[in-house]
């Protein structure tokens, strides 16, 4: 008997649930002439290419992509599945990312035909429907956020800095000022100093206090003419709220800067605190944390810039409006605002990851997002408590969403880190803590369970924190170290990968 | 009104307890009174799933999708191609669907490995060594490439085709603005960039398109010897479905490669979520945007795969990072890679040879209209027209005739040969008796 080659089509079997095999790659399971697709029948007789571009621009040979069977696919995809955590499986405590439960009933949204077959180019006689979704979500985000016009442009929570930047600049500009410094607290997200940089601005940083929150004192030394603006979340990355931010904000207006706030902690004040109403000029809003997008394994996300109605001139166009016909009927056309920063985005923005956000805005209404941080915020604090006992909170004795805790004295005791915790608390079935983040506590352990989280998973968690710290006070770091065992992979050579980066699968690689 | 909150009243009051509260109001104690809103949202209350839909469906029954009554002939860059059932259901599995970026190795195989398969068949689509896992779109891969350019030659000025979609246009010179990048662009001869009318000196780059948005072949050979000359870098803006017949970019000498890869394999969502593709020589790997999966063994020596080189990115070089960009569009990219894998080798071809073939169709067919004048001459799967009559009146009147006709080219080719044209494309997707009808209704429209 011949026996068939190994790998070709990969074998329907289910490895990676009983054994953790790897799964191969898609190009080591093609089998030369073997294909999935097929194509409609059209009546159209076949033009040879050659017939019309230059030869020296046309390829000879087909491009080297995978031959499998739909069955093959099917299954390689399956089993590259199985090693996957997502939100669907279990509790995510990503501090600073928001990984709650996204409803179902968006995926239906994102699907509806009306929504995902619409060209973006189509007249907007054709589109009414979408432009009065983008209208719709726009008159929510700025009630959440008690600001007066937003562009749904921002492909993400980066995107959105970087435009709202390019809106402080514009004004400044438009106001005849030079000032070119923008102040972020130094507890502030990695995108925020990249965001100033490519905004054209220079970083200025101020330090905590002993509270954890913006020294007023030191944010009164770097204020001058100079400043442009102030990056800020609020909650902070800790989890405070930042108590003196309308003294704050009026420090930075006098000197003729603007408010912007980063919107990833907004899942705290849903329906509680408005930035617009604490002094904020711009907003961003991440619909993949608060408004329960799926962050799809690291996008799409979006990140809406709403402003206040002094600064909806600069936004990026085109947006829509509703206009008044001579018919007396409403219809809604596209905009552009008179000193527009310019697009920011090919087309309209993530706009399918709008509706499934409007989607969700409509089912929880005013008192369903009261309600998403009551119990976020109270999900946090019962947390916090829990494992107080093992785990220093240094700051605060109520926190909003998410808290901050310190494997410092942890460390000091048993030798035992941040990362030996988190990954601990994978071979437990939950996924990990942000660690290392923020900057400002040592050895730190980021926690948002999110309000979509039930008590008894709260307290599954919590135990499992706690059975880790108590493994590392009785056994020391060693078994901690040795975590995870039970996942697909274990730790992997992360050095080796970056000194020897292999970014791409080539037959010699293998 | 529905809830995703789990928590019933009496778990509620045992957790207010444990934290000695006396009601959820308090767990607001430290915010100052007076930045507290005073009474609810002004916003609607809560409402069942059901009526949410409804309201959805209202909105979407309020637009014209293409399809059987709207048959699309426009592209622009996001184009009506048929769509795999097996790779729909596949990318949207929720373990894709519902996770989070890979940051935790261990749990998180299946998105990184689908992120290094896709890197991979990037790398072969832009005959380029080093992709990255995604970024947001077409446009915002064009303005990461620029950016690059301006590091890796440390020059400011940089020369954009005219021929290049006139979004990807604007947002180059909206991100400028931060930058402080010195953008020109180069005049149009035609359809195709007026190489010999353009200025390379002290530029960090040169962005042209491949084909360009009006469909044509530009002659990248010729322009690589003009970017060895200068020093400048070769960005080739491109289109991936038509890579199935035409060499790669690297091939032709690009220095980075960028596209909208909306073609492979999603739906046209009114404009995104879609997705960047990025590519470009390993001489630039420390300098490329996004993130990087890499291939690396653990522990028991078993393959696995892991983001690498973060060193580059945001969170870690914080204000020196050359680019912001942290959530992508990752499950664009697992879908796009399912697609690829569901057409195959022979697919690929396929696809592009009947798109250029259904093009090919409907241009021989549209000379024969008196006052009609095809403005392509080397294109794969686009082309210009002229009409004897204003081209948004054209698209206008053909939707009443069921048709989406193409696009009007107007902002940004203002004084150009093919201002007031319309761009039309015929993907795999049209039938004869389509492009057929496409074509009478036209005559109809223009009374010819």
């Amino acid at each position: 008997m011949k026996r068939f080659e190994e790998n070709a089509g990969g074998v329907a079997k289910s490895s990676p649930l009983v054994g953790r095999s790897a799964e191969p790659t898609i190009f080591e399971l093609s089998s030369p002439g073997r294909s999935a697709s097929s194509f409609r029948t059209t009546g159209i007789t076949p033009i040879n290419p050659e017939e019309n571009l230059p030869k020296g621009l046309l390829r000879d040979e087909p491009l080297e992509l995978p031959e499998v069977s739909e069955r093959d696919l099917v299954g390689h995809y399956t089993r590259l599945a199985s090693r996957q955590y997502s939100v669907d499986l279990g509790a995510y405590p990503l501090g600073s990312c928001t990984m709650k439960y996204n409803p179902k009933f968006a995926d239906y949204v994102a699907s509806m035909s009306g929504l995902s077959d619409v060209h973006p180019y189509s007249p907007a006689a054709l589109t009414q429907g979408w432009l009065e979704l983008i209208a719709d979500a726009e008159e929510y985000l700025c009630e959440v956020t008690g600001m007066a016009a937003a562009t749904f442009q921002p492909a993400a929570g980066a995107a959105g800095e970087l435009t709202g930047l390019l809106i402080i600049g514009a004004y400044q500009r438009q106001v005849g000022s030079k000032a070119r410094k923008i102040i972020i607290p130094d507890s502030a997200h990695g995108t925020n100093p990249a965001s100033v940089t490519l905004g054209g601005f220079e970083v200025v940083t101020v330090p905590s206090d002993s509270r954890g929150l913006v020294d007023t004192a030191e944010l009164a030394k770097v204020l001058d003419s100079d400043i442009a603006g102030m990056m800020m979340t609020n909650p902070n990355t800790l989890g405070l709220f930042e108590i003196e931010i309308a003294e704050i904000a009026a420090m930075v207006h006098e000197v003729g800067g603007l408010m912007y706030y980063d919107g990833a902690n907004l899942n705290a004040v849903l329906g509680v605190s408005r930035p617009g109403d604490m002094g904020f000029d711009i907003v961003h809003s991440n619909l993949h944390k608060t408004f329960a997008t799926p962050h799809g394994g690291g996008g799409p996300g979006s990140g809406p810039v709403a402003v206040t109605e002094r600064l909806a001139p600069f936004l990026p166009g085109p947006r829509p409006r509703r206009v008044t016909g001579t018919d007396g009927c409403d219809t809604l056309e596209w905009f552009v605002p008179e000193c527009s920063i310019g697009r920011v985005h090919s087309n309209h923005g993530n706009t399918v990851v709008v509706a499934r956000a409007l989607a969700y805005m409509l089912y929880n209404g005013s008192d369903g997002m009261r309600r998403v941080s009551d119990i976020a915020v109270l999900n946090a604090n019962w947390l916090r408590k829990a494992i107080s006992s093992s785990y220093e909170v240094p700051f605060g004795n109520l926190c909003m969403h998410e808290f901050v805790a310190s494997a410092a004295s942890i460390r000091k005791k048993t030798g035992a880190k941040a990362l030996d915790i988190a990954k601990s608390l994978l071979g437990e079935g939950f996924h990990a803590p942000t660690v290392y983040f923020p900057l400002v506590v040592e050895e730190a352990l980021m926690l948002e369970p999110t309000e979509t989280e039930s008590p008894q998973t709260l307290q599954a968690l919590a135990d499992a924190l706690l059975k880790i710290a108590s493994i590392a006070e009785n056994e020391g770091s060693a078994p901690l170290q040795m975590q995870p065992t039970s996942t697909p992979v274990r730790r992997l050579d992360e050095a080796g990968a970056a000194r020897h980066p292999i970014l791409s699968y080539r037959p010699e690689s293998s | 009104m529905g809830s995703f909150v789990p928590h019933t009243d009496p778990e509620i009051d045992a957790m207010l307890e444990y934290l000695e509260l006396g009601s959820l109001e308090a767990l607001y104690g430290e915010i100052p009174e007076r930045l507290k809103l005073d009474g609810p949202l002004k916003l609607a209350k809560g409402v069942s799933e059901v009526d949410t839909l409804a309201r959805m469906s209202e909105l979407a029954a309020a637009n014209t999708p293409v399809g059987k009554d709207l048959v699309c002939f426009a592209g622009g860059g996001a184009y009506d191609h048929d769509l795999s059932t097996a790779a729909m259901a596949l990318g949207s599995r929720p373990e894709f669907v519902t996770s989070y970026t890979p940051y935790q190795p261990e749990v998180a195989q299946g998105v990184l490995q689908a992120l290094f398969e896709f890197q991979s068949l990037v790398c072969r689509i832009s005959g380029l060594d080093l992709s990255n896992a995604s970024l947001y779109d077409g446009g915002s891969a064009l303005v990461e490439a620029v950016n690059l350019a301006a590091s890796a030659t440390k020059r400011q000025r940089v020369v954009l085709s005219q021929a290049l979609n006139p979004s990807f246009r604007e947002m180059v010179k909206t991100f400028a603005k931060g930058t402080g990048h010195q953008i020109v662009e180069a005049p149009l001869k035609g359809t195709v960039t007026d190489l010999d009318a353009m200025d390379l000196t002290d530029a960090a780059a040169i962005c042209i398109g491949f084909p360009n948005y009006l469909g044509e072949v530009e002659d990248l050979p010729r322009l690589r010897s003009m970017c060895d000359a200068s020093g400048a870098l070769m960005v080739v803006v491109y289109d991936p479905v038509s890579i199935s017949v035409l060499r790669t970019p690297g091939e032709l000498g690009a220095d980075i490669a960028v596209a909208e890869g909306q073609s492979l394999g999603l739906p046209l969502s009114f404009g995104g979520p879609y997705l960047g593709l990025f590519s470009a020589k390993t001489e630039f790997t420390r300098l490329v945007p996004g993130r990087l999966v890499g291939r690396t063994v653990d522990l028991d020596h078993k393959t696995a795969y892991v983001s690498t080189l973060r060193t580059r990115e945001q969170d870690i070089r914080r204000e020196k990072a050359s680019s912001n960009v942290c959530t992508n569009q990752t499950l664009m990219a697992v879908q796009a890679s399912i697609y690829l894998s569901w057409l195959g080798k022979s697919g690929f071809r396929e696809l592009g040879q009947r798109c250029h073939s259904a093009t090919r169709y409907l241009a021989g067919l549209l000379t024969q209209i008196e006052g009609v004048e095809v403005l392509g001459h080397s294109y794969v799967r686009e082309f210009p027209i002229r009409l004897p009559k204003d081209a948004d009146q054209v698209i206008s009147e053909m939707v009443s005739e069921g048709f989406l006709a193409g696009i009007a080219i107007g902002a940004g080719f203002e004084g150009t040969a093919v201002e007031g044209s319309l761009l039309v494309t015929a993907t795999e997707k049209r039938t004869k008796a389509e492009i057929d009808g496409f074509v009478d209704s036209l005559r109809k429209v223009l009374g010819k």
